[in-house]
């Protein structure tokens, strides 16, 4: 438990909690600040941070869920794939429940598919070389953080000359749907940038959003007392009137990022545009499989292609994973869409913002 | 016996399943005591007129896990749920549906726990029974049990009993069994092994009573873990709990899967766990008396039930945020990143 239990001090947060507060007094307004990531939202909500963040600063969760921002399409192309003969899906766990138009993994897996759980790419190719009489079909969702594994996996695969193993790609990249929510209509004073993302790209994706348009970034780390020194970080930009790239995670996160992760994303995928659930396409913020590698490009494979999404027209998770609606704006809210029968993302995972205010409430997540 | 599998017609009700029962069942589970009437049904004395009765499910996969197998999880079990009534456990029913191809030996090794787990927690196997189905029907071995206890006079605990000013304490760390079964299925290895704390509490439940300690609630977390239970507690007595991270036990090993895994070990699931609602007042008679006892060393006041009102569980962390808890919405189900 080294490296944990340090940043979960009490007294230390006790401590940061108080330069909050004075940094926070500085401002001239009431901020909005976005975390990105959904580790950081799950951080936040697992530790009650949002209690110790004071009035004037307010944190709502961006579309950095993984899982909530996988459309509807691509969740039918696997449900699909698992009712072909002789297909087993291998999937990270909290893929289960995502609903696609009809289905869900998990109601499949009820229904007799062969649907399992892995905890690593390399786990699904061992589903593949102990199956030889079928295809086994791995799940790649995730941003740079899971990407890398699952690019060494295909690497792997081609080496051991295992066939039997494919990907269904959805992977995408961070900074360019920050970009996007930047440029749009949300009016964001700072993004706390991903930490696990930023290990693998390092800072220079963020410049941007920090130069060109004028938002303060921090990339921080998921630990508790990170989130709160990267909370101050930002606030103390917004107050002395910066817009800077700053790294509190630097004893993970180096400034060129990680190279050999980057060779490997650059030798198996190509940037490709990728449907966000709640956000639509946007172009360069996907991976795709690159030509050299198609054989385990599962959509190539099985001849499928992603049908548009149809996500429900009354959902507004978009709105939501944009910062600019809550849960009370959605008609679906509580009656059709429910924790135990998700509809939209932000309902999928327990920590979405839906699931939590669906619990609790309007009050679900601050001053609790 | 020399078969080294359970075949169909172990469970034909012929010849195959009587010499299944008289070789390896009875043997193994009554130790050369005498075994209960094989007729179709038991005669049973209860000391007094008030009973508890209690059935549940074991399908547990791996069916032999550290700590533990699907044998003394099921006795376990049962003791628990009817000592978490207040009841003093007297009978057991045990009901096996196996899976055609199980080995011979894994059964007898379920069979050698089930015998030692009911005769240390001095519970009678009254009846039982046993199936099989074909290979691909099942999965290896499931097991059903009824219990029936002697309910105390004058004892009522039900969660509809926590009361605004009561603690909440705990016999011990929370999230072994969920982890050491996980752990064993996901083939991870720890430095210092997580084992099941599969057990049978009716000793240490006793011992509270016989302490005097005035009991409002008794629930064992099990599948859902400490925040299910906790959370419904509070809808059941109208009360808002708030519970304290940094109050509760957890071993190292434990927090550390739950950080690779992604899981919050308050809902992961224990078997020898007890959560004790009482009033303030008897906290320390209560502590002292669970801590003197080998199933509640570790035992600790981990919150307090607030206020009547709106149902509601929240979470002092370890750094001191406070946020609210559900109960367990679905499969608990590791996280992608």
């Amino acid at each position: 438990m080294r490296y944990i239990e340090e940043f979960r001090d009490g007294k230390l947060a006790a401590k940061l909690e108080q330069d909050l507060v004075r940094e926070a007094a500085r401002l001239a307004r009431a901020i909005t600040l976005m975390e990105v990531c959904g580790t950081h939202t799950m951080s936040i909500y697992r530790h009650g941070l949002r209690s110790m963040f004071p009035e004037n600063v307010k944190m709502v969760s961006g579309p950095g869920c993984p899982v909530c921002v996988t459309p509807v399409g691509y969740v039918d192309m696997a449900i699909e794939l698992a009712r072909t003969p002789g297909v087993i899906i291998t999937t990270f766990g909290d893929m289960m429940r995502v609903p696609g138009t009809s289905s869900a993994l998990q109601k499949e897996r009820g229904a007799g598919k062969d649907v399992r759980v892995v905890y690593t790419a390399l786990d699904a190719l061992t589903v593949a070389a102990n199956n030889k009489n079928n295809e086994v079909v791995f799940l790649g969702v995730g941003f740079e953080t899971t990407a890398p594994s699952i690019a060494s996996t295909i690497i792997m695969a081609k080496k051991l000359g295992i066939t039997n193993f494919s990907v269904l790609c959805a992977h995408k990249v961070m900074p360019e749907p920050m970009e996007a929510l930047t440029s749009g209509q949300l009016k964001l004073d700072g993004y706390m940038c991903p930490a696990h993302v930023s290990a693998i790209i390092g800072e220079e994706g963020y410049r941007p959003i920090a130069g060109k348009y004028g938002v303060p970034c921090v990339i921080t780390g998921f630990e508790p007392l990170d989130i709160l020194r990267g909370v101050i970080m930002l606030v103390r930009q917004v107050a002395d009137g910066r817009a800077e790239v700053e790294n509190e995670y630097n004893r993970v996160v180096l400034p060129e990022g990680n190279r050999k992760a980057q060779a490997i994303l650059a030798d198996v995928f190509v940037k490709s545009s990728a449907v966000w659930r709640g956000l639509g396409p946007i172009p360069d913020s996907g991976l795709a499989i690159a030509p050299k590698y198609e054989a385990y490009d599962a959509a190539k494979k099985f001849g499928i292609v992603e049908p548009p999404s149809r996500e429900n027209p009354a959902c507004v998770c978009g709105e939501i994973l944009k910062g600019l609606k809550g849960p009370q704006d959605c008609p679906l809210f509580g009656k059709a869409c429910v924790p135990e029968n998700p509809i939209g993302a932000c309902m999928v995972s327990s920590e979405g913002t839906c699931a939590a205010h669906y619990r609790y409430g309007a009050g679900a997540l601050a001053h609790a | 016996m020399r078969d080294k599998f359970i075949l169909l017609g172990h469970g034909s009700g012929g010849q195959m399943t009587g010499e299944l029962l008289s070789k390896v069942v009875m043997p193994a589970i009554y130790d050369g005591g005498p075994p209960p009437d094989m007729d179709d049904a038991t005669p049973a004395t209860l000391p007094h007129n008030k009973i508890c009765f209690t059935t549940d499910s074991y399908v547990v996969d791996p069916f032999i896990f550290p700590g533990g197998d699907i044998g003394d999880l099921a006795i376990n079990g049962t003791i628990n749920d009817l000592a978490m009534a207040g009841a003093e456990p007297l009978f057991i029913s045990l009901a096996f549906i196996l899976e055609e191809g199980l080995s011979m030996d894994g059964f007898k090794s379920v069979l050698g726990s089930i015998r030692k787990a009911s005769s240390q927690a001095g519970v009678q196997i009254a009846c039982g029974d046993t199936k099989v189905v074909p290979r691909g029907k099942g999965d290896k071995i499931f097991i059903n049990t009824s219990g029936v206890g002697a309910a105390r006079e004058g004892l009522v605990v039900h969660s509809r009993n926590a009361a605004p000013g009561d603690v909440v304490i705990i016999n011990g760390t929370i999230g072994d069994h969920g982890i050491a079964v996980m752990s064993q299925r996901e083939g991870m290895r720890f430095e210092s092994p997580v084992v099941s704390d599969t057990a049978a509490l009716h000793t240490l439940v006793s011992d509270i009573i016989d302490a005097g300690v005035e009991i409002h609630v008794m629930r064992d977390p099990t599948r859902g873990g400490l925040a299910t239970v906790a959370v419904e507690i509070a809808e059941a007595a109208g009360v808002s709990i708030r519970l304290d991270e940094r109050a509760m036990p957890i071993s190292k090993s434990v927090a550390g899967a739950c950080e690779i895994l992604g899981l919050d070990p308050m809902y992961v699931a224990n078997e020898g766990k007890m959560i004790l609602i009482a009033p303030e007042r008897d906290a320390e008679k209560a502590l002292k008396v669970m801590r003197s006892h080998r199933l509640g060393q570790d035992a600790a006041i981990i919150g307090r039930v607030l206020e009547r009102g709106q149902p509601k569980v929240t979470v002092t962390s370890s750094v001191g945020g406070v946020r609210m808890i559900g109960k367990l919405p679905g499969e608990l189900l590791p996280r992608i990143c």
